[in-house]
């Protein structure tokens, strides 16, 4: 995508409007502002959401920084709620309760907490039932509308507030669900992973595929919490670089069944890099636990040769 | 019935409230200023600015608003003072000045 | 009577899947679960032979089903769904969410006993469970009233006044799965009864963009919840007024709750459901011995009709209260609670007993029913104690 193209995609107007209450240097919203710049100006939309920071601080009564229709119901069904509006919309339309130019087109919005846990369930169900819609992760790696717990999607040795660290113990124990993978075992027509790169073509052409594709889509989008990793809120686009670059966070997608990354670093970064910026991570820098950013190292470096390995079969 | 949120306040009576709490009006948002969170405030230098747009999409806020492929001034009654755009820009076009006010 | 009346022989499943094709909704989601299965598979073979124009989907969930109901309805589809049991237990927290959307959902329920143990047969431990979550509930004794009630809760649900789900409740299995006679309604009729659903405000709706479920400070939550709680009384007028119009066009008639040989009765047993055919069996066989014995048989417990049922009880001596369902309080189930309440603050002075009855599907016998009315004249006229909470039917050591 050309500056030009830039300039396209930031003159279209706003669906989310400003005075929102997410904190400051929060990525959901960035996350939220790229995807929805995506749907064509004339199509509508309604938009889905699970409990959350993003649901409580878009839609605080009477403020809703949503334009388009906007349905919040509970934390685990942000899925099985779209479902039921989606096929509203194909009900209505064949009983001529909606115009034949009257497109409208279904994104819903989950943290990891209501993606990977809460609302795994629904999620899959409404996947695997093939609901035109698409559903977007913005994964910041934790419960953060509670205070920072660990979610299935927290990196290792993260100190969260349920994983904290201490004399016992390094952080989280576990390794992250691969939640990409299992919605690409759905076999649904399109599934990517995603983060802000400086021109935003990567999220801007993924969420395109996703709303523009026929049937059920999921994207993951990384979207870091200032507060729960601790690092400098100004720092957003060079947290997502370094996860780029060391393969922490690799760009991929996934086209009826067919895996190709997105993006290739020249040359990988250590994970040191995309750790150190971050205070749950602190401690893995401490003299004598050079093993577990190691055991890190080792983890991210099994999980990128087996995407080139997914992606190179194609 | 579409709703005006300049009739509803923290001190409505019950019966003024919309049904359900349902908001029949989109984007109202815009009428709250966040603006007063700030405590670092960024300032845009026009005249090195390149028009590249690279602090646009960044903004958690949408508060740099764009016409006609160019860049405006900050929308200070929305900026909560990340920072991240100053840090995006290429051209020092941006800096940061502590405090509420630019 | 208006309609023309088609007699048939159905269970109460049939009968509420045959009013679903003719009411035909836009959307049902739904998760099978006995003994209310019986619907959505019936509904699937309408859709499926092309007999109604609705999509139907199988969630994988109970919640998942009131969930998408939550988001077709506020799409602007009508919608409904079915369930029993734990699975409406498994809804619990988005029948709040319906409730508080203000969104007319109906739900036809077929009562059956909460778990633990698991046991598929009757009692209305899921219904109750559910009393306190903004629903109207409206109890059927048989097939045809299943029938009925299910055409009726469209217009009571969509009443602009009201906007408020509800629930239609017939007893797991006796009424559910036993084939009785009925009169059903020609499908023109319960067209035009129940009318076509035109929101005025809904997601759907191109340039008019809706915000629903918000995030609410204390000072507008509060108040939200005193006017859900406002639509709820309005219910009532709007129950009434339906089940009026439903007797001009069937020839059966409608109230908050329906009065058996109560008039000049000296003791009243008020009960729910399938039982109540029982309870009026005995109060014949003790009208001819002379004992003034009514049943008040309960029709509409959400909103709960205090004021009416204190009127109908206060000149009796005696009321034999019967819940199928236990609260685990000690002393009664949720009717032994309202019930004397509503006396209480009508300034009513009657004798009540409260008894647990038919539990898992236990049997209610009229040996049982009489027994019970034996308790109230005991009670009030041979001057003996009777145990204020007890339960019919159950095995127990002799003392």
């Amino acid at each position: 995508m050309s500056e030009h193209s830039l300039k396209n995609m930031m003159e279209k107007p706003e669906r989310l409007t400003p005075g929102h209450r997410m904190c400051a240097g929060c990525g959901a919203t960035v996350a939220v502002r790229a995807v929805l710049r995506a749907l064509k100006e004339e199509d509508h939309a309604v938009i889905g959401n699970a409990t959350g920071c993003l649901e409580v601080s878009s839609f605080m009564y009477p403020y809703t920084a949503w334009k388009d229709s906007y349905i919040h119901n509970t934390f685990e069904n942000a899925g099985a709620t779209l479902s039921g509006v989606e096929t509203a919309y194909r009900v209505l339309k064949r009983k001529g309760k909606l115009g034949e130019k009257d497109t409208y087109k279904f994104i819903t919005f989950g943290g990891d907490g209501g993606t990977y846990d809460i609302g795994f369930q629904s999620l899959s169900g409404a996947m695997e039932r093939g609901h035109d819609m698409v559903y977007v992760c913005y994964d910041n790696g934790a419960y953060m509308n509670t205070g920072i717990q660990r979610s299935s999607a927290t990196p290792m040795f993260a100190d969260t507030t349920t994983t904290p660290v201490g004399k016992n113990s390094d952080g989280k124990v576990q390794c992250r669900k691969d939640l990409a993978s299992i919605l690409a075992s759905h076999n649904i027509p399109y599934v990517a992973q995603t983060t802000f790169t400086r021109d935003f073509k990567d999220i801007h052409r993924k969420a395109e595929r996703a709303i523009y594709t026929e049937g059920p889509a999921f994207l993951n989008v990384m979207a870091p919490c200032p507060r729960g990793w601790r690092y400098d809120m100004s720092d957003l686009m060079e947290i997502c670089r370094l996860a780029v670059e060391t393969c922490y966070w690799p760009l991929f997608e996934v086209r009826n069944g067919k895996w190709s990354l997105s993006y290739e670093p020249k040359k990988k970064l250590p994970i040191e890099d995309f750790l150190r910026l971050q205070g749950r991570f602190r401690h893995l820098f401490k003299p004598g636990n050079e093993y577990l950013i190691e055991q890190f190292q080792k983890t991210v470096d099994e999980r990128w040769e087996n995407l080139q390995f997914l992606c190179s079969k194609m | 019935m579409r709703t005006d949120i300049s009739n509803i306040n923290e001190q409505s009576p019950y019966e003024d409230l919309t049904e359900g709490l349902k908001l029949f009006a989109g984007g109202t948002a815009e009428q709250f200023n966040t603006g007063e969170w700030r405590t670092n405030t960024p300032v845009f230098i026009a005249d090195q600015c390149k028009q590249c747009l690279l602090c646009c999409p960044v903004c958690p806020d949408g508060a740099i608003p764009v016409k006609d492929g160019k860049r405006l001034a900050f929308d200070y009654d929305h900026c909560k003072g990340c920072g991240i755009c100053m840090k995006v820009c290429p051209f020092d076009a941006i800096i940061m000045k502590e405090g509420i006010k630019p | 009577m208006s309609a023309k009346s088609i007699k048939e022989r159905m269970s109460g499943n049939e009968a509420v899947a045959y009013a679903i094709r003719q009411v035909e909704p836009d959307v049902i989601p739904a998760f099978p679960i006995t003994p209310s299965t019986e619907i959505p598979q019936m509904v699937s073979t309408f859709i499926a032979n092309g007999q109604m124009n609705t999509d139907f989907i199988p969630v994988e969930s109970e919640h998942s089903a009131m969930s998408a109901a939550i988001g077709a309805e506020a799409a602007g589809a009508r919608t409904m769904t079915a369930t029993s049991s734990v699975g409406l237990a498994l809804m619990w927290e988005e029948l709040l969410l319906a409730a508080s959307n203000r969104l007319p959902i109906v739900l036809t329920l077929v009562n059956r006993t909460l778990s633990g143990p698991i046991n598929i047969n009757c009692a209305h431990s899921d219904g109750m469970g559910a009393r306190d979550t903004g629903w109207i509930q409206i109890y059927s004794e048989n097939n045809q009233e299943a029938y009925d009630n299910y055409i009726q809760a469209f217009p009571i649900a969509e009443d602009p006044s009201v906007h408020l789900p509800v629930m239609i409740c017939q007893d797991g299995f006796i009424t559910s799965h036993a084939v009785q006679n009925i009169e059903l309604l020609d499908d023109a009729s319960v067209k035009e009864f129940v009318g076509s659903y035109d929101p005025e405000e809904y997601l759907l709706n191109p340039g008019n963009p809706v915000s629903v479920g918000p995030y609410s400070v204390s000072n507008y939550a509060m108040e939200a919840k005193k006017a859900q709680a406002d639509a709820m009384v309005r219910a009532k007028d709007a129950i009434l007024k339906t089940g009026e119009r439903f007797g001009k066009l069937s020839g059966r008639s409608y109230g908050l709750f329906e009065e058996y040989r109560t008039a000049d009765a000296d003791y009243i047993m008020v009960i729910m459901g399938s039982a109540a055919g029982t309870a009026r069996e005995a109060v014949d066989e003790l009208r001819e011995e002379g004992v003034k014995a009514g049943v008040l048989k309960l029709r509409v417990f959400r909103p709960f009709p205090e004021d009416e049922i204190a009127k109908a009880l206060s000149a009796c001596r005696a009321v034999a209260i019967m819940d199928r369902c236990e609260s685990y309080n000690g002393h009664g189930g949720p009717l032994a609670q309202e019930i004397p309440a509503a006396l209480f603050r009508n300034r009513v002075s009657v004798e009540t007993v409260s008894y647990v009855y038919g539990l898992a599907g236990r049997d209610f016998r009229v040996e049982e029913v009489r027994s019970v009315f034996q308790d109230l004249q005991d009670l009030s006229e041979n001057g003996k104690t009777i145990e204020q909470f007890q339960y019919i039917g159950l095995r127990k050591k002799q003392e």
